[in-house]
């Protein structure tokens, strides 16, 4: 099953979580949130631990991470690309720019390019909201995105 | 304690307060159709996941139709559990549930015993009027066990099953909405999961979403096979249970007309799993005798309690849950591969026929005897001990297909020398039996003395842990008892921490024992069918003249010519396995 090896230091920071939350059943959606901020995503490794760790069945763990759209077990692109999808942003064709990234890309909100290197995901309003609709990447901000725009957005960063 | 009074489809009823309306139905006799409930009588398991909306009701006063599961009972309460509202509602919500079911009934292999197909029938649906994207999933097939999801209605009683009663844990609801499904961690295939191929998902199943491997058109073309002598060992259990295949009664014994219907489909012997049986309680017995008697003396290596390990669900669950004590359970291959290894070298050799040209079959309760028959140790240069293993409800298959009338066979009788076999043997197929069996031997070996009375009550019952001190002779044993996974986790977890006080401990993966395997006839969550088989098979145990494993003739014979002695040379080699740490575990970088 495990294919991919993790960094032991994210391992034990994982582990203190655990233990912070008293090995607790009922925290596992508190747990996995954390492991997701740890890790980014939630990779099937590391839902093995949380399952050893609260000693619950990794089946249930799975069931809950595939429940709750905001898990995800795809790792972030190197770039990410956050299209915001408050009521200001999606009121001026936030959602026109999303499509466009999708198509573009050819990917679907929470995926990432097969190469790795750019993934898609929606937010709620960032509060940058006299710009809307506003769309980031990694740690840049665009304002004013329009559907045109989004071609060369990407090519910044091919 | 509170009660409450109401009245259901104009009957008057009275009712526990808590009770809920499907209950209290129930208690008159009004049974309100449901798919996804089940209530396991005398386990304390129950599934009520209120997810099908099949079991609504009117509630006199109420807007909107009740479901019966999940309301409860309250004082003066007008219930119709049939009126033309409630109907309608019924109907609408089966067409919704089978607008996404294939309509594969002709070719399913639950086709006549499905739950969805019985509702359907029943309320005469006759067209789906809701045409809808239909889910597509994978088929998954393991050694035992196919899951077709696509016919999964989600009623979740697998999951109930395999983590309420089991605690294997190896499925879950994933996903949400129209892509939910039950499946193993993240959709793996069953056969990487810790899949202890128990076959207790398969048994509550509803639909044809869960089934076991079909071995039977590979059985029917080896018996036609000239070259290939084909002989066939049927295990205790599945007398007691083949009959319900038939409309009988449940607990009617058909030992006699079993085997005449083997005869009939041509297998050239029919012998039974009871001869091994008795031959696992010597080789286990001896073994337990001999822990024992070093444990007496003082000896600090040896483990005890002892664990049978004739139930190959347990093996697969102890070796992926506790790699840690592999050492603790007997090293006694069950009764199926007993039987195959000493029938492929002193059967063949008396038979005067090569190891290849013999086929051996067996008819089991059990889906786990699928893969354990499949194991590489259990095969002699990739030519496996036991060739196909078929469920009980594959051999009520094979019997209609071939036109066979079972209600009106003429009992026949085993073959020899591997069809005599003793009370003790027979006794193997229920919670208790095991360990009695041992016990009886145990007994007359250790104290040199004559049992008196046979039955060792104490051991006996339906109670998922249970426990007993059994007199030998002024040295008193202890023997714990589990039945179903989750009981035995827990007799388990004691014996790791050093907490257990047993000598011995039966463990069968099944609630109730192999009468209660995977493979046997759907009980359909009438847990009393279970109880009706078990009583079946003590009455087989009286009625047989030989009651010890030790006093049937074949197995001194099998010893005299062949083996030696229990637990000897030979008898290690081909009567004891070991066991394999099968964990799965995560690979961590330290950098
Ligand atoms: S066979 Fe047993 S262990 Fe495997 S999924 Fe079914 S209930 Fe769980
Ligand atoms: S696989 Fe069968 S038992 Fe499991 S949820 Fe689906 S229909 Fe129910």
């Amino acid at each position: 099953m495990a294919e991919i090896k993790l960094a032991e230091s994210k391992v034990q920071e994982l582990k203190e979580v655990c233990k912070k939350f008293d090995y607790d059943k009922g925290e596992l959606i508190n747990v996995l949130h954390a492991a997701q901020e740890i890790f980014g995503y939630l990779p099937a490794e590391v839902q093995e631990i949380v399952a050893d760790e609260l000693n619950v069945n990794i089946a249930h763990v799975y069931g809950v991470v595939t429940f709750y759209s905001f898990f995800t077990m795809i790792p972030k692109g190197e770039h990410p690309i956050s299209i915001c999808m408050g009521t200001a942003c999606y009121v001026r064709g936030a959602e026109k720019v999303l499509d466009e990234f999708k198509r573009l890309l050819d990917v679907k909100v929470g995926e990432t390019t097969p190469d790795g290197k750019f993934s898609v995901s929606s937010l709620r309003c960032v509060g940058a909201c006299g710009l809307a609709p506003v769309v980031t990447v990694g740690e840049k901000v665009y304002g004013r995105v329009a559907p045109e725009g989004v071609k060369d957005i990407l090519a910044e960063y091919n | 304690m509170d009660i409450v009074k109401l009245n259901i489809d104009n009957k008057p009823v009275v009712v526990e307060k808590g009770a809920t309306l499907l209950e209290a139905a129930k208690s008159v006799g009004v049974d309100v159709p449901t798919l996804c409930h089940m209530k396991l009588h005398d386990m304390n398991y129950e599934n009520n996941p209120g997810g099908c909306r099949v079991c609504v009701v009117e509630v006199e006063g109420r807007r909107n139709l009740a479901p019966a599961c999940k309301t409860e009972c309250t004082e003066g309460m007008n219930v119709n559990t049939h009126s033309l509202r409630v109907i309608n509602a019924r109907r609408t919500v089966m067409e919704l549930i089978l607008s996404d079911h294939p309509a594969e009934c002709l070719t399913c292999v639950k086709n006549g015993k499905c739950e969805l197909q019985t509702m359907a029938q029943n309320l005469g649906i006759r067209e789906i009027p809701f045409e809808g994207e239909q889910s597509h999933y994978k088929e998954d097939r393991s050694p035992s066990i196919i899951r077709e999801v696509d016919k999964c209605i989600m009623c979740r009683r697998c999951e109930m099953a395999c983590n309420e009663i089991q605690t294997v844990g190896c499925l879950s609801a994933i996903n949400r909405g129209f892509e939910s499904v039950v499946a193993p961690a993240f959709e793996m295939d069953l056969e990487k999961s810790t899949c202890t191929y128990c076959g207790q998902c398969v048994a509550v199943c509803p639909t044809g979403a869960l089934s076991e491997v079909d071995h039977t058109r590979k059985v029917l073309s080896t018996l036609v096979d000239p070259t290939k002598t084909v002989i066939v060992q049927t295990a205790p259990a599945v007398r007691a249970a083949l009959g319900e295949e038939f409309g009988m009664d449940a607990g009617t014994l058909v030992t006699g007309k079993m085997t005449s219907a083997l005869k009939k489909l041509g297998f050239d012997k029919v012998f039974d799993t009871d001869f091994a049986a008795d031959l696992t309680i010597m080789e286990e017995g001896t073994e337990l005798l001999g822990r024992l008697q070093k444990h007496l003396n003082g000896d600090k290596d040896v483990k005890l309690p002892i664990l049978t390990s004739c139930c190959p669900g347990w093996v697969n669950f102890f070796e992926s849950n506790f790699p840690d004590m592999l050492d603790v359970p007997s090293t006694a291959k069950s009764p199926q591969q007993m039987f195959g290894a000493v029938a492929k070298t002193y059967l063949a050799d008396q038979m005067g026929i090569k190891r290849e040209d013999m086929v051996v079959v067996s008819i089991m309760p059990c889906l786990a005897k699928k893969y354990e028959a499949q194991r590489p140790e259990f095969a002699v240069d990739n030519n496996p001990d036991v060739d196909f293993s078929l469920s009980t409800r594959e051999l009520a298959q094979m019997i209609k297909g071939a036109n066979i009338n079972f209600e009106d066979l003429t009992d026949e009788d085993f073959d020899n020398p591997m069809g005599e076999s003793t009370g003790a043997g027979v006794i193997f197929a229920n919670t208790g039996g095991v360990i009695e069996a041992a016990a009886r031997t145990a007994y007359e070996v250790h104290t040199k003395k004559k049992l008196e009375k046979v039955e060792f009550e104490s051991l006996r019952g339906f109670e998922g842990i249970r426990s007993a001190t059994v007199d030998f002779d002024g040295l008193p044993i202890k023997i714990g008892i589990a039945h179903g996974l989750g009981n035995a986790r827990k007799l388990l977890e004691d014996v790791q921490a050093g907490k257990s006080e047993f000598h011995a401990i039966e463990i069968m993966a099944c609630p109730g024992g192999c009468i209660g395997g995977g493979g046997q006839p759907y009980h359909h969550g009438d847990t009393s069918i279970l109880k009706k088989r078990a009583a079946a098979i003590y009455r087989e145990d009286e009625g047989k003249e030989i009651r010890k494993s030790h006093e049937n003739p074949f197995i001194v014979k099998l010893y005299e010519e062949f083996l030696g002695e229990p637990c000897g040379d030979l008898s290690h080699k081909l009567l004891h396995t070991h066991y394999f740490d099968k964990k799965k575990k995560v690979e961590i970088n330290n950098d």
